[in-house]
């Protein structure tokens, strides 16, 4: 209940802390990579493995880039009209509104409109924007993790309606483990996608015809596009009885 | 046409018969093989010479490109995006570009959107000469390969002596150009235009009225424009089906809105028509490039962005019509150098899953047909 009232309040990335303000000199320290990774970074990024050296390496590092010190101020003052999501007014809103109330945020950022509705109430919405309002086309389905919070999933859809020329986005949070109602009676195109969102994340769709892993072998352990999954971390026990290989790296 | 939410998945474990009186058959085609464009494996479910259905499987040429992305910066990440449809980069960088510069609320300069229009339909050109070449030599026509092989070699010298590269062109920055176009680029682009145009008569006198090639396409692999809504086809494959629909119109990203081109449809929804919808494409390819090239105006070819690029927090979806269908780009971002997440809607991927209905009551000679008038690149589809 309590992230409930949090979670329709809050901006896409809720839960996370906004980078924008606090320490901007270390850009990758939010991130969250925690194991696994370490290597690769380093030759990404410097600063994201020592964090407490990257002060003082840092002028150096970016020492070109010195004299353009003075102008992350400028875009720091235009960066207070940061376009924020604001709430999405229209029929159709306020139609969906009228029916399920603080079930449904609608906003819109960056000209485009979304709406973050609640799990329970996923089923019945994408049913009525299936049937009633003509969003013919599921464009895309796919899921972003959030370790840091509760609800660690959102997960995505993005629809499009050939009679309206209209695009949005419906997006939900769901907990670790939680499933979804499969939409492959409601888009025949959902089933792989819903199956690659199971591949990568290890979210489960209910009533999916032929639920299985897509673009990894079938018996392959962990899910890749999880944050805590490292970049260099694999199933090394698949990778050692198939291919015959000490490691795959 | 069997109704796409009743696909059944297929089931593979069929009682072990013996080969004489087994009226079912299950064979593996792939991922090794010349006509699956890649390592594309297809097990198809054979009454005789008749499929009874067919699954793919993919995932032979996964990289995890979209795990790379969370771990490298947004400038980073963009060669990768050309490794995805290697046949159409420039396309690629485009959507990438363009995503990335929603998330930032800059825009390109008018420059450089021109010279990103010429190229991008030169590519959408290359990348449909490929498909025309390889999708004939599958059937058995031999000599289109090496007439449009011939002419996408001056797309590509283009391309080279723009930006060095050929295929992997990494052509575009976030905010415009990297580079401004060599003397002479205009020159080219235009005896390109007027060098190809009687060359693409001559792929139609090879194949528009050819017996075999009717044959071998007409009414192959048919998909109606509901179907393909269903199964979220895009692209020529959905034109092709009568829906007169193409993001360029519908949601006119770049500066497409500035240019006439007509979207043609087709009627049958057949491999023949798909065949006709794409080559009048390169047509209207040409024609749009013909406008933009006079249109190029002066001024800076890159917008003003950061040097190091810190979007703010927020999300974006940007999809723009590659040669292949919808291509679009979902960034997240968390304010940091890095994106959060970046999902790419790779329209290969989609359009494969109407393999299986496309193929239902086909020959096994068919299959071949249907999956190269799909035009669908591995690299795009496993990511």
């Amino acid at each position: 209940m309590p992230d409930e009232t949090k979670s329709p309040s809050s901006p896409p990335p809720e839960g996370e802390p906004k980078p924008t303000a606090d320490q901007p000199a270390i850009p990758g320290g939010v991130k969250a990579a925690p194991s696994g990774s370490v290597q690769s970074e380093t030759k990404t990024s410097p600063e994201k493995t020592a964090p407490v050296p990257a002060t003082p390496a840092k002028p150096a590092a970016v020492a070109p880039a010195a004299p353009a010190a003075a102008k992350p101020a400028a875009p720091a003052a235009a960066k207070a009209a940061v376009p924020v999501p604001t709430p999405w007014d229209s029929p159709l809103v306020a139609k969906l509104k009228r029916e399920y109330g603080s079930g449904i945020e609608p906003l819109t950022h960056l000209g485009q409109n979304y709406m973050v509705v609640d799990r329970s109430l996923i089923p019945e919405i994408l049913q009525i924007l299936r049937n009633e309002e003509k969003f013919d086309y599921c464009v895309d389905l796919t899921a972003v993790h959030y370790p840091k919070r509760e609800k660690q999933f959102d997960v995505v859809w993005v629809l499009y309606s050939f009679p309206r020329n209209e695009r949005i986005r419906v997006k939900t949070q769901i907990v670790d483990g939680e499933t979804l109602p499969s939409s492959v009676p409601i888009w025949a195109t959902a089933n792989w996608l819903e199956r690659e969102v199971f591949d990568m994340f290890g979210i489960k769709f209910d009533g999916h015809p032929d639920l299985k892993r897509i673009l990894l072998p079938d018996g392959w352990k962990g899910y890749p596009l999880r944050k805590d999954y490292g970049i260099l971390q694999q199933d090394n026990e698949w990778v050692q009885i198939n291919l015959g290989i000490e490691s795959g790296q | 046409m069997t109704d796409p939410n009743s696909l059944s998945p297929l089931d593979l474990d069929t009682p072990d018969k013996t080969f004489l009186d087994a009226n079912e058959l299950v064979i593996n085609m792939g991922p090794q093989h010349p006509a699956t464009h890649g390592v594309l494996r297809v097990i198809l479910r054979l009454d005789g010479e008749k499929v009874l259905g067919l699954e793919c499987v993919i995932g032979y040429l996964h990289r995890g490109v979209e795990k790379i992305a969370e771990n490298r910066t947004y400038t980073m990440f963009n060669p990768y995006v050309d490794r995805m449809d290697y046949v159409a980069a420039v396309s690629n960088g485009l959507g990438y570009c363009e995503a990335v510069e929603k998330l930032l609320s800059v825009e390109a300069p008018p420059r450089a959107q021109y010279i990103r229009v010429i190229l991008t339909e030169l590519n959408r050109i290359a990348s449909h000469q490929l498909w025309l070449g390889t999708h004939a030599l599958d059937i058995g026509a031999i000599t289109p390969l090496f007439y449009t092989f011939r002419d996408r070699e001056e797309i590509l010298k283009i391309f080279e002596k723009y930006c060095g590269a050929r295929l992997t062109t990494h052509a575009f920055r976030i905010g415009g150009l990297q580079y401004e176009t060599y003397d002479g680029f205009e020159k080219d682009v235009r005896n390109f235009v007027s060098f190809v145009k009687p060359k693409i008569d001559e792929y139609e006198e090879l194949l528009t009225t050819n017996r075999i090639w009717l044959e071998r396409t007409k009414g192959v692999g048919v998909i109606s424009g509901k179907d393909c809504i269903a199964l979220g086809v895009t692209g020529p494959v959905l034109r092709a089906s009568g829906v007169k629909w193409d993001i360029r119109k519908a949601l006119p990203y770049a500066n497409y809105k500035n240019f006439e081109f007509e979207i043609p449809t087709g009627l049958n929804g057949d491999t023949y028509d798909r065949y006709l919808v794409r080559m009048v494409e390169m047509r209207q390819a040409l024609r749009i490039i013909e406008q933009a090239v006079e249109g190029i105006p002066e001024g800076p070819i890159i917008a003003k962005v950061p040097k190091v690029m810190k979007p703010p927090v927020g999300e974006v979806y940007h999809s723009i019509e590659a040669p292949k269908g919808e291509l679009g780009y979902f960034i997240v971002s968390d304010g940091s150098t890095q994106p959060y997440r970046i999902r790419v809607r790779p329209p290969s991927f989609v359009n494969l899953q109407a393999l299986d209905l496309m193929c239902r009551g086909q020959l096994v000679a068919d299959v071949i047909a249907v999956i190269g008038t799909l035009d669908i690149v591995l690299g795009e589809v496993d990511r």
